[in-house]
């Protein structure tokens, strides 16, 4: 520990994990360390399950009921990959991928005048859809259409209007789309949470509605991945990554101070030795001083012995209540998983519901979303301050990740991820960098 | 021929040879001033068992076990687990019952154990004795070899008794998440999709 490094990276988060990698990987040298004896931190998984239920205060153990302990996997922070996003680029390009098993969620519903829908995901399904009249579908498809071609490079294709000018709102009235088309267009293709994009240029809109298909037609059934045993597999895979490459590390580590000289880092004091550094690395619940706060998010974990009504007993889903469905701001989300992906017992499911806190009395906010789920056998409520940090970094040294949003899959943490790779090499993020630089498959797996 | 593929993890203190164990199983080589582990993250070799072949995975710890920070992920899923001490070095068989325990907790529960007492060429500077160390293996009912990574001894005989202990096939019951690895062709893995 006493020694000088590179880049010490404090918490075992999915944002530290994936830098801690790259860092190793580019051939720094790198101190990796946890206050917690797992790994993981807010990105987590808890098992067994007496662990979830201390870390809740609840008392007592879990009923008999639940099973074996050690075959829950629960994860702290709801999310699924998209299955054509950049965090599956980036465990295809670490070769991550090889320390995982995925399973694709089963589908996605939308909610609607207090029903729930099936999110059409084939262009079959599209139209026999109930959410949508006939000469609305036609409408649609031809929207869809468009939003295929669209490259924003190839005027050919964007038929007049500028990405970066044209507001969504025009887009919409463009095809001649109606209140409930934009609404699920917006909000379970676009996975938009409000509705301020609507007079925000079309770009981002469009590319989000373009990852959401082209995500859904590389596995079809939905544009969602989900990691056995839990997303806490993520964080865990790419320490290895990051340890392969000669990245130390240390769980169950107090953090005692973090060492500032002449405004910039110099290291970091844990059980009385100081480890040097020149880059630090830390998720914002090291640095609470050098953060600040933009909100709140609740999240219900629920524990059923059951799938969900309506959705034909998959046993995975994830349910979007839009935010004008239930006079909102925000949309709530329910995500849910089960013993299939073996982070519950057998004939368990969990379903996670979130958003973002609007008023003082968020549990009557996601209340909607647990009137879904009932019954209930078990209901772990939290409430967390979404923190993002108050300064670049560039001159201190330290560069803190953002706290993990609600929004219902990884886009935002990777952007977080490239930019603090900006921030800390001055440089653009580039996937190549993540490239391992070294032979390190052997045997007749290695082709 | 029927083809299974079986992870095997490695287990024990820092510098008891678990990289050259498997260095030696896979390649056939030996490195005397071979890194502490890194480097190596995914090594695999075939073996003929009965009328099965056998693929080993073997997870090296990347040296995560020097601050007792592995992974549940290392575990997962773990067919056999091969816990290995230097001969030489007391130290090292003490801490393997730890290493024991680690395994009992974490790891699947019918996991196939195999100690292997490494260095065995540099018996002059023995420290463990031969029968101890059997009888501790026994006491859990863990496979027990001396090895020698070095001069080649016992280290095919390991994996020799692993596939001799693991259970045949159909009797195993199928876990029952079966997921499938991200490829770059969706076709691809949506052909290995359950």
């Amino acid at each position: 520990m006493n020694e000088e490094y590179d880049v010490i990276v404090l918490g075992t988060g999915l944002t530290e994990c994936i830098l801690s990698g790259i860092m190793s990987v580019k051939g720094k040298k790198v101190l990796h360390m946890d206050r917690n004896p797992y790994y993981g931190a807010e990105s987590a998984s808890i098992t067994p399950l007496e662990d979830l239920y201390k870390r809740f205060n609840l008392p007592g153990n879990p009923p008999e009921s639940m099973g074996k302990g050690r075959d829950w996997n629960v994860d702290l922070v709801p999310k699924f990959l998209m299955a054509n996003g950049q965090l599956v680029r980036m465990l295809l390009i670490t070769q991550v991928t090889r320390y995982l098993d995925f399973k694709v969620i089963e589908g996605s519903y939308v909610y609607k005048g207090g029903k729930i829908f099936k999110v059409p995901s084939t262009e079959t399904e599209a139209l026999s859809s109930s959410l949508m009249g006939i000469f609305e579908k036609r409408r649609f498809r031809n929207f869809l259409i468009f939003v295929a071609n669209f490259d924003e490079n190839d005027p050919k294709t964007l038929e007049g209007i500028d990405p970066h000018k044209t507001s969504m709102r025009s887009i919409f009235q463009k095809f001649k789309l109606g209140q409930d088309v934009i609404d699920f267009t917006g909000h379970s293709l676009a996975l938009y949470r409000t509705d301020d994009y609507l007079d925000l240029p079309c770009n981002e809109a469009i590319n989000r509605i373009k990852l959401y298909s082209e995500s859904l037609a590389r596995y079809g059934k939905s544009p969602y991945l989900y990691p056995l045993y839990g997303l806490g597999e993520l964080p865990q895979g790419f320490a290895r990554l990051s340890a392969i490459y000669g990245g130390t590390y240390m769980l169950n580590k107090p953090i005692e101070e973090i060492i500032v000289e002449n405004g910039k880092v110099v290291g970091v004091k844990s059980e009385g030795e100081i480890a040097r550094c020149k880059q630090l690395i830390c998720d914002p619940s090291y640095f609470k001083d050098r953060t600040k706060k933009i909100g709140q998010v609740i999240r219900v974990i629920c524990v059923l012995s059951h799938p969900i009504q309506n959705t034909g007993d998959i046993n995975s889903c994830q349910i979007i209540i839009p935010q004008n469905q239930v006079s909102r701001k925000h949309d709530i989300y329910v995500c849910m998983i089960s013993f299939a992906h073996n982070v519950a017992a057998q004939g368990k499911y969990i379903a996670i519901a979130s958003t973002t806190v609007e008023t003082d009395n968020p549990e009557k906010e996601i209340k909607p979303a647990l009137d879904l789920l009932e019954p209930i056998d078990q209901k772990f409520v939290s409430i967390s301050d979404l923190l993002v940090p108050t300064d670049s970094g560039t001159d201190s040294q330290i560069f803190l990740s953002r706290s993990y949003d609600a929004t219902t899959h990884f886009e935002t943490t990777c952007d977080d991820i490239k930019n603090i790779y900006q921030r800390m090499t001055g440089t653009e993020f580039d996937f190549t960098e993540m490239e391992r630089k070294q032979q390190d498959i052997f045997g007749d797996a290695a082709e | 021929m029927a083809l299974r593929e079986l992870k095997v993890c490695l287990l024990g203190d820092t510098g008891v040879g678990k990289s050259s164990i498997v260095w030696r199983f896979v390649e056939d080589s030996f490195d005397p001033n071979i890194n502490p582990t890194i480097g190596a993250s995914f090594m695999t070799k075939t073996v003929q068992h009965q009328n099965e072949l056998h693929k080993f995975l073997i997870w090296d710890t990347a040296g995560q076990e020097r601050f007792r920070a592995l992974a549940p992920m290392y575990y997962r899923g773990s067919a056999a687990a091969i816990i290995v001490y230097d001969i030489t070095k007391e130290d090292s068989f003490q801490t393997l019952k730890n290493w024991v325990k680690e395994l009992r907790q974490h790891g699947p529960p019918n996991i196939v154990v195999a100690i292997a007492g490494n260095k065995c060429d540099i018996s002059d500077a023995r420290e463990v004795p031969e029968k101890d160390a059997k009888d501790y293996a026994d006491s859990i009912h863990a496979i027990f070899v001396e090895t020698s990574a070095k001069n080649a001894i016992n280290i095919n005989e390991v994996f020799i008794e692993i596939s001799k202990r693991i259970p045949v096939a159909d009797a195993v019951a199928e876990t029952p998440g079966r997921g499938f690895k991200l490829g770059r062709q969706a076709s691809e893995s949506r052909r290995m999709c359950c």
